[in-house]
């Protein structure tokens, strides 16, 4: 589904990335991890095709990244639901009107009824009329991840989406996440929080990326 | 949970929504079309006007010619002669006559009065040449006349057309680089315009990209406000630059050229086609600086 051969990614300062081989299956569910500044949000950028790598290929959907246009990238996106660390909301618009924006950015209207049942699921229904600037961080988080799924993406990648919140939220996040794996989604989710991860290990069979020294490895099992 | 169901939307509605309402600078996109389609009335009419009067004047002056032949008394019968043979062996001219002194006094009347002793006064003969379509080869009559009738002289007007016409044209090519000046300008106001805009919502535009949107449809929001500014703009200036125009003394018959600055028949078409000239420049400056701005970010 995602594929990385040999991968590496530079920014002008020198290395971020290098040698990166790996395969995330469809219905498979990852944790990305590292220290800030390892690379896990550029990790996530070249997983959905926000960067090109600097050598080597990145494979998404079966086509190689460097050989799609800038309308075949949109058409990717739709497969691929982001759940940003700072959510981007459009300001101005209601959180309704932002969790069906995927819809509406490709001419489609959602059904109003669908869009209730997947608010009440992240349980934000009360807030569908509010403005993004009028809710919490937790609030933010959660409409960023129904928004990721309207479009019934296949890959579902999230970075970092219980940093702003309190324990008891991030439990929530993950158990949405968790339904949404178990849904058949593809999930990965950068995130330093290793509580996180060894609870979501007791729930589904998640395995570990960890950025370590601009590589990429598959952790053991001893988290 | 299940995916939400999707059908077509109306995108009209949809487009201009998800980009931010962008307040008191929508405004001068606006007044720029309008000022600009102000100017260009007037350089419209200008130019029109200049072309009218050319035409008037060539038209005028161009169809006839006279040939004035001055030679001692005991030539001019024979010259006469010899000029009338010329006109009817020369191709190009639908007729010709010479004007006899009866017509001669009263072309002189104005001048000199009814009691005009013509007879003792060296007067020219004048002949008067209409000119058929096509007309004659001045040069070659010029030539042939000077051989046939020394005291010959071929005067086909363009001694005076010719610097009318020029100033008259020179003044219609001013006034059509105006318009396409004035045209230039705008373009580029709305591209600086479209690219302060594109750059403020840069952020919205990341959103956009991230959920999946088309340079085209983030474009289409863009350039569909753009364009509608400038027309609403262009309208409101061509109105007033009609009104402009209308406020001008009513050209008459003799048609100064001043007077003459207004719109007849065919070309009133001009200023009511502003507007929509004025919404496709707007249109291919914004989707330009768009695509342009759109490929810099990710």
């Amino acid at each position: 589904m995602i594929a990385f051969e040999n991968v590496a990614y530079s920014y002008s300062g020198g290395e971020l990335l290098s040698d990166v081989s790996l395969h995330l299956a469809p219905g498979s569910f990852h944790f990305l991890t590292g220290p800030s500044g390892s690379g896990k949000s550029t990790f996530l950028k070249l997983a959905y095709a926000e960067l090109r790598p600097t050598s080597g290929r990145v494979t998404l959907f079966d086509r190689d990244v460097t050989s799609l246009t800038r309308d075949d990238i949109a058409r990717t996106r739709r497969r691929i639901g982001i759940v940003h660390q700072d959510c981007k909301f459009l300001d101005h618009l209601s959180l309704s009107a932002n969790m069906a924006l995927p819809f509406t950015v490709s001419d489609r209207e959602s059904d109003p009824r669908d869009l209730d049942e997947l608010l009440s699921w992240v349980g934000l229904r009360h807030l569908a009329d509010s403005l993004p600037p009028q809710l919490s961080g937790g609030e933010r988080q959660r409409a960023a991840l129904a928004r990721a799924v309207i479009v019934d993406p296949d890959v579902i990648m999230a970075d970092e989406p219980t940093g702003n919140v309190d324990w008891e939220m991030s439990l929530r996040i993950l158990t949405l996440l968790v339904e949404l794996n178990r849904m058949g989604k593809t999930i990965v989710v950068a995130t330093h929080d290793l509580n996180l991860i060894r609870q979501a290990k007791a729930q589904v069979p998640a395995r570990v990326l960890r950025i370590a020294k601009r590589r990429v490895q598959l952790a053991g099992a001893d988290l | 949970m299940k995916p939400p169901a999707a059908k077509p939307a109306t995108p009209r509605t949809r487009a201009i929504r998800v980009v931010p309402p962008s307040g008191p600078t929508a405004w001068l996109t606006s007044f720029t079309a309008a000022a600009m389609t102000f100017l260009c009335v007037f350089a419209l009419s200008l130019s029109l006007a200049s072309d009218r009067l050319a035409n008037r004047w060539s038209e005028a002056l161009a169809r006839t010619a006279t040939i004035r032949l001055s030679a001692p008394a005991e030539q001019v019968a024979l010259q006469t002669e010899a000029i009338l043979a010329t006109l009817a062996s020369t191709p190009g001219i639908k007729s010709f006559r010479a004007i006899d002194d009866a017509e001669t006094r009263a072309l002189l009347e104005p001048w000199f009065g009814p009691d005009l002793p013509i007879e003792d006064l060296p007067i020219p003969k004048l002949f008067e040449v209409i000119e058929d379509v096509p007309g004659y080869d001045s040069e070659g009559l010029r030539q042939r006349l000077t051989a046939e009738a020394p005291g010959a002289v071929l005067d086909d007007h363009t001694r005076w057309r010719r610097p009318l016409a020029e100033a008259a044209a020179r003044i219609r090519l001013l006034g059509l680089l105006s318009i396409a000046l004035i045209g230039a300008t705008m373009a580029a106001m709305i591209t600086l315009a479209a690219r302060a805009a594109l750059a403020t919502n840069a952020e919205v535009i990341r959103v956009l990209r991230l959920v999946g949107a088309k340079d085209s449809y983030i474009a289409r929001a863009f350039v569909r406000r753009f364009t509608l500014r400038a027309f609403s703009g262009a309208t409101i200036g061509a109105v007033a630059g009609l009104a402009g125009v209308f406020a001008l003394p009513a050209a008459d018959a003799a048609g100064g050229f001043l007077t003459g600055l207004g719109f007849t028949g065919l070309s009133w078409f001009w200023p009511a086609a502003l507007p929509p000239i004025a919404a496709i420049v707007a249109f291919f400056a914004t989707r330009r600086a768009a695509f342009q701005k759109l490929k810099e970010l990710t």
